[in-house]
């Protein structure tokens, strides 16, 4: 039925362009050059008085029409059904009853249940209908009240571009907002969490052991949520990760920039940005097959010991993954350097390599910094691989060779199986996700704030 | 009328018309027959050219003629665009620059260069100045390279004007003033050759006039070549000038006989007015 009602919108709004578009034309016809607007804006402006109020009401509709029927659906539920029962019951029972009314019939529903849910299907029938009447009479009331608006020195542009532009607002305030719901969301369960297990204990702990038993016959551990061997665990990966991806992406960067000839970079950037296509679980697959294996292998060798999901195999893998981020950011910052910085230093007779590092360089590293930082974070965020190939048992510790968890993983961990959300277990996962947020966040500002300072340089 | 690139190749004729100096100087730079292509295009055809030393010839015409192609040519800057292919010869005090013995970078420490927008490097102006010194070794010890530095700045008569701020950044300073701070940083070197490439055009009238005057300055020192859109400054700079129109050298003889006597009529036109 919404979708109809869309339909009905958008043809309404289709004819109202036309009508305002024509009587604009009209207008040009009989007054000349006197008229303020073109007659696609008269047109624009007739079928947005048309569409939006409509649109607006759909959309208010839909997120009230269920809890008003809902409502009205408790108040006539008969004495026969409600009576005795608690309020979890008479959920059931509603439940049971819209199943009923949408066709899905488990058992044989008692006669109470079947006239209940007659009603209920008639009221749905109802609202949807009166929801197309109200959003028709609203659509023909904005036609004929914004037509008589028309006339040959209305600013009908300057009105369409005020709406456009709130609407643009719109779009960006809905990211906004929903950045901010999913702050309120984290902070109020860690504040959860917070009440249960002391902040302190949580931030300068250094034991994590969160499998807690939900019920009482359950066999687990005691608890304890010291976050610190999980900061570490995460700092360690992403630092290897940091180790492998700098050199390698910032050099693979000098190279396409400076010394690279056109057929050579046709074929390395592409290469490069399928490596950024990869996904992350594809990567954890190489992570658990080929290099975890491989760091065994070679530490037994080596007769150190290696434990089958170390951190090394994680943060070369991560390494890789995030190569293209420092690549293409320094690539960009280095290309964002003038080219009459270049000559002035070739000029004066410096080789392409002096040229590079005294003076590329240094202009770029600003953004360079900036770059490493966004892959630091997205490294520290990174999910995937680390659940696939680092360990899950946090342990203090910062030899590579040992299996560490990192924050994501606990995560994951601690929000699949059996979860209860009055329960510090469970709780724990959103006060790790706030701080892995903060993190992140931190890094964030400080790479776009160093990037920004940069970019005032050469303006 | 056709022009001379729309004409066949072969029918081309590419002749300049010369008028030596009074009192010939002797040749600092020579071009013979040059070609420049940048991929299929010429942008230069048969450039013949004597520049004499320590006198600043300018290069005037319309914009696209090719003099700052040819400029180019003559410190090899032509190497770092992609596509772009050099024939004939260029000499520097009879040799060849572009032999394949001659390395580039001494080349580049010989000629030095000044381009249209200062670009002074995001460093302080003291490390603008030493950069050129210190890639070249020309300095022993720390006092040597500060006294090339402050000679430099000295000679393109800025010292006076940043002297207590050698260690701010290049970059904050006035246009005229950063301009010649790339001058300054083309001296440290010590070149025989500074090309310029309308190092005026990005300035106002007084910086103009300061630049132009350190151009006046430096010609007892070094041969000086100057690309400029203005003829009023060429007539005021240059003792020599050549006339490019459309990749062909048309005219060159001194100043004064360019402008007040010119022989070729698309000369005569240019100077005029009627059309560039």
């Amino acid at each position: 039925m919404i979708g109809y009602a869309f339909l009905l919108i958008l043809a309404f709004s289709a004819v109202a362009y036309f009508v305002g578009r024509s009587t604009g034309s009209r207008f040009v016809a009989t007054a000349g050059g006197k008229v303020h607007s073109l007659p696609g804006y008269h047109g624009a402006f007739v079928a947005l008085w048309v569409g939006l109020p409509a649109l607006l009401l759909l959309l208010l509709w839909v997120s009230f029409q269920g809890s008003a029927i809902d409502r009205m659906l408790l108040a006539s539920l008969p004495e026969t059904l409600t009576a005795g029962k608690s309020a979890s019951e008479i959920d059931l029972i509603v439940s049971e009853i819209k199943n009923v009314a949408a066709g899905r019939m488990f058992s044989q529903p008692s006669a109470d249940i079947v006239t209940v849910a007659e009603r209920l299907q008639g009221w749905h029938a109802i609202a949807d209908w009166a929801m197309i009447v109200v959003a028709a009479c609203l659509m023909i009331v904005g036609l004929v009240l914004s037509r008589r608006l028309l006339s040959p020195r209305f600013r009908a542009r300057n009105v369409v571009e005020r709406i456009i532009s709130g609407l643009m607002i719109g779009c960006s305030v809905i990211a906004i907002l929903t950045t901010l719901g999913i702050i309120v969301s984290l902070i109020y369960e860690a504040a959860a969490f917070f009440r249960m297990v002391p902040f302190t204990e949580f931030l300068f702990g250094l034991r994590w052991e969160p499998q807690i038993a939900l019920r009482p016959d359950q066999v687990a551990g005691q608890g304890a949520f010291g976050a610190i061997p999980v900061f570490v665990g995460t700092l360690l990966i992403s630092f290897i990760a940091l180790l492998v991806s700098v050199p390698i992406g910032l050099f693979t960067a000098i190279y396409l920039v400076e010394f690279a000839d056109e057929r050579v970079r046709a074929v390395v950037k592409p290469v490069l940005e399928i490596l950024a296509g990869i996904p992350t679980v594809v990567f954890g697959f190489f992570a658990i097959l080929v290099v975890a294996p491989a760091v065994r292998d070679f530490s037994n060798v080596l007769g150190l010991a290696a434990s089958p999901n170390s951190a090394l195999a994680a943060g070369l893998v991560m390494g890789i993954m995030i190569i293209p981020f420092v690549s293409s950011l320094s690539d960009d910052a280095m290309k964002a350097v003038p080219r009459s910085m270049r000559d002035g230093s070739l000029a004066l007779g410096a080789t392409p390599a002096e040229t590079m590092t005294k003076v590329i360089l240094p202009a770029a590293l600003p953004g360079i910094v900036g770059g490493i930082l966004l892959a630091a974070s997205r490294a520290i965020g990174e999910t995937m691989i680390v659940a696939m190939a680092a360990g899950l048992i946090a342990s203090l510790t910062i030899n590579p060779l040992d299996s560490v968890t990192t924050v994501t993983v606990q995560i994951v961990t601690l929000l699949t199986g059996d979860t209860e959300f009055d329960s510090p277990k469970t709780l724990a996962a959103f006060a790790l996700g706030l701080v892995l947020f903060l993190v992140t966040l931190t890094l964030n500002i400080i790479a776009l704030q160093i990037v920004r300072r940069y970019r005032e340089q050469y303006d | 009328m056709a022009t001379v690139a729309e004409m066949p190749r072969e029918t081309q004729t590419f002749t300049t018309v010369r008028t030596p100096d009074a009192a010939p100087r002797p040749v600092k730079v020579r071009g013979e027959n040059v070609n420049v292509f940048y991929g299929a295009k010429q942008a230069l055809f048969g450039v013949t050219i004597d520049i004499p030393e320590k006198a600043v010839t300018a290069f005037i015409g319309p914009s696209g003629c090719g003099k700052s192609t040819f400029l180019r040519c003559l410190n090899r800057m032509n190497d770092t665009i992609v596509g772009a292919r050099v024939e004939g010869k260029i000499t520097l005090d009879n040799r060849d620059i572009y032999d394949t013995d001659l390395d580039v970078v001494e080349l580049r420490a010989r000629v030095g260069m000044v381009f249209q927008k200062p670009n002074p490097f995001p460093k302080s102006i003291f490390e603008n100045v030493a950069y050129g010194p210190r890639i070249h070794g020309l300095a022993r010890s720390k006092t040597d390279l500060e006294e090339i530095v402050v000679s430099s700045l000295q000679r393109a008569s800025l010292y006076n004007e940043v002297k207590d701020r050698l260690h701010e950044p290049g970059t904050g300073l006035s246009g005229g003033q950063q301009q010649r701070l790339c001058i300054a940083r083309a001296i440290a070197v010590s070149p025989d050759v500074i090309l310029m490439d309308e190092p005026c055009s990005a300035l106002d009238p007084i910086a103009t006039a300061k630049v132009e005057e350190l151009i006046d300055e430096l010609r007892t020192n070094y041969t000086i070549i100057i690309v400029t859109h203005s003829m009023q400054q060429a007539a005021r700079v240059s003792q020599r000038t050549a006339f490019f129109h459309l990749g062909v050298l048309v005219e060159e003889g001194p100043t004064d006989h360019i402008f007040t006597n010119p022989i070729e009529k698309r000369t005569q036109d240019y100077i005029t007015g009627r059309f560039g």
